[in-house]
Formats: C-alpha cells, structure tokens, sequence
C-alpha cells in the first residue's frame, strides 16, 4: 500500500506554526519597544550589566548552527548519512555551548541578586525593573525554545542514523531545521536589542 | 506521492551565506560602538533585517521554495510591522 505523503503540505504547517511563534515574540518586541521608547535611560543603563562578549559568541554559535543544521539536510538529500549526523551532533553541540553561556549569564545575575521578584530588583528605578523582566522573560522564552528545538533535532539525528529518515524521505529533518532557524532568527534581533544598546 | 522540487543547496552556499552573516553580526557589533543615539538603533536593526532575510532566503530555503511560501512570509510579516507602526502610531500621540 502507497504511504501518502504531503511533504510540501508538511512544510507549510511548519510555516505556519512559525508565523505563530513570530507573533509571540513579536509581540514581546513590541512591548520592548514602546518601554525603551518610555524609559531610555534606564535600559541604557541596564544594558550594562549584560555582556555583549558572551551574547556576540551565542550570535555566533547559533549562526554556526544554523549552517551545520542546513548542510545535514543537504547531506541526507546526498545520501551521505554519515555527514548528515556528524553535522547534526555539531549542531546539538553549539546548542549546549549556547546553552552553558545562558547558564553563566543568568547565574551570574542571580548571584547578583538581579532577578524577577528579588529584593534587589524591588529598589531599582521602573525602567530598570522593566528591562530586567523583559530581558529575563525573552531570553528565558527563547532558551526553551532552543532546548525544544534540540530535542526535535536529537530525535531527527537518532533517525538519519537508523535510516528512516533518508534521501526520499527527509521532512522531518527539514521542519527540525526550520524550527532551529527561527530560534537563530529571534535571537538575531535579541541580541542587539538587549546587549548592544549600551 | 507528488513530484518533489528537491533542489539540492551546496555546502558551499551554505559556508558563504554563513559568511555573510558573521560580517554582518561584526558590522551590527561595530556600528553601535558609534553613538547616533536613535540612528544607532535603527541600523543596527537594518542589518539584523538582512540578516533575517538572508537566514530566511537561504538557510529557510525560500528562495528555492513555491511562491506561495514567500507570500505567506511577506503578509505575515508585513501584519506584524503593521501592528508595530500603529502601536507606535498611537503611543506617540499621547
């Protein structure tokens, strides 16, 4: 019996779940906006307890990631599972890099004192506050999002690797990979926004 | 099953659009070094424009895609930088 299959159809809902995500954080940007717009010097001097080393190698790193992620797809359409699975582990491997910055970051922070809710945070101006929550809350949106799109490409490397995802068949692997690019895509706008603005 | 575009991008595309967006990502880095206060910002969210763009033409592989994908992308994003125009729109007459 002929499987049916809709690999286009199977894009487009990929598609289309990201213009979902990209009004989420959309909206995030939004509110972004209009509170820097409302208090611009207390997110400029906020913006100074970010590092923009550590943010310039996660943009990095993710860019990086997001050029393995695309070549496996080429890889597995060349029939090269080898490669394809090499390229997705380097991929998972940025994405533990990003994700020990994150760690550093946030911890550091912590340690500070400077959290949602804090005591700290509680005495600061109400533009400070604001940047805060909003940096804790986008960037903490966009980490689940990263960890969510790991597992979705762990699983896509555990199938290159048994062979069920192969060169005739492979939109698993793609939507997996257009999930990752979005992630890449939201923190291309975060991380100027959050730790350039200094 | 349906006849498959199934356009094969090369790695090397791949290392070059790479490229691109590292030189870009060191322009953004560099430019708001140079205070223009709110020129700043807007460049630095042009070039992460193109960098968008570029992630979604090459790595997104819309470029390689059936119009209907492009469309799609174009009218959603231009809703959101509608919705974001209008806010701001609004904000800015109180």
């Amino acid at each position: 019996m002929e499987e049916h299959r809709d690999d286009i159809g199977a894009r487009l809902g990929m598609w289309i779940f990201i213009f979902t995500e990209i009004l989420l954080f959309g909206g995030l940007f939004l509110v972004y906006a209009v509170m820097r717009a409302t208090y611009p010097d207390d997110f400029h001097q906020s913006a100074h307890h970010l590092n923009a080393f550590i943010g310039s190698i996660n943009t990095v790193v993710l860019l990086v990631s997001s050029m393995t992620v695309a070549m496996s797809i080429t890889a597995v359409q060349k029939g090269d599972k080898r490669l394809a699975v090499t390229l997705l582990f380097i991929t998972l491997i940025c994405a533990g890099i990003f994700l020990v910055n994150k760690y550093f970051e946030w911890g550091h922070k912590i340690h500070l004192g400077l959290y949602p809710g804090s005591d700290l945070m509680l005495t600061l101006k109400h533009g400070e506050i604001l940047f805060f929550s909003l940096y804790f809350f986008m960037t903490g949106l966009h980490m689940l999002h990263l960890i969510i799109g790991g597992i979705i490409l762990t699983i896509a490397m555990i199938k290159v690797q048994s062979g069920s995802i192969n060169s005739e068949s492979h939109v698993l692997l793609e939507n997996g990979g257009l999930y990752w690019h979005l992630v890449d895509l939201i923190w291309i706008f975060l991380f100027p926004l959050l730790y350039l603005i200094t | 099953m349906d006849a498959e575009q199934k356009h094969i991008t090369s790695y090397r595309t791949y290392w070059w659009v790479l490229i691109i967006l590292l030189v870009m990502t060191f322009l953004t880095i560099t430019v708001t070094w140079i205070d223009l206060s709110a020129l700043t910002v807007l460049v630095a969210m042009v070039i992460a424009t193109f960098k968008a763009g570029t992630v979604l033409t090459y790595f997104m592989h819309l470029k390689y895609e059936s119009s209907l994908f492009r469309v799609l992308v174009i009218m959603v994003l231009s809703i959101y930088v509608l919705v974001i125009g209008l806010t701001f729109f609004d904000y800015l007459m109180r």
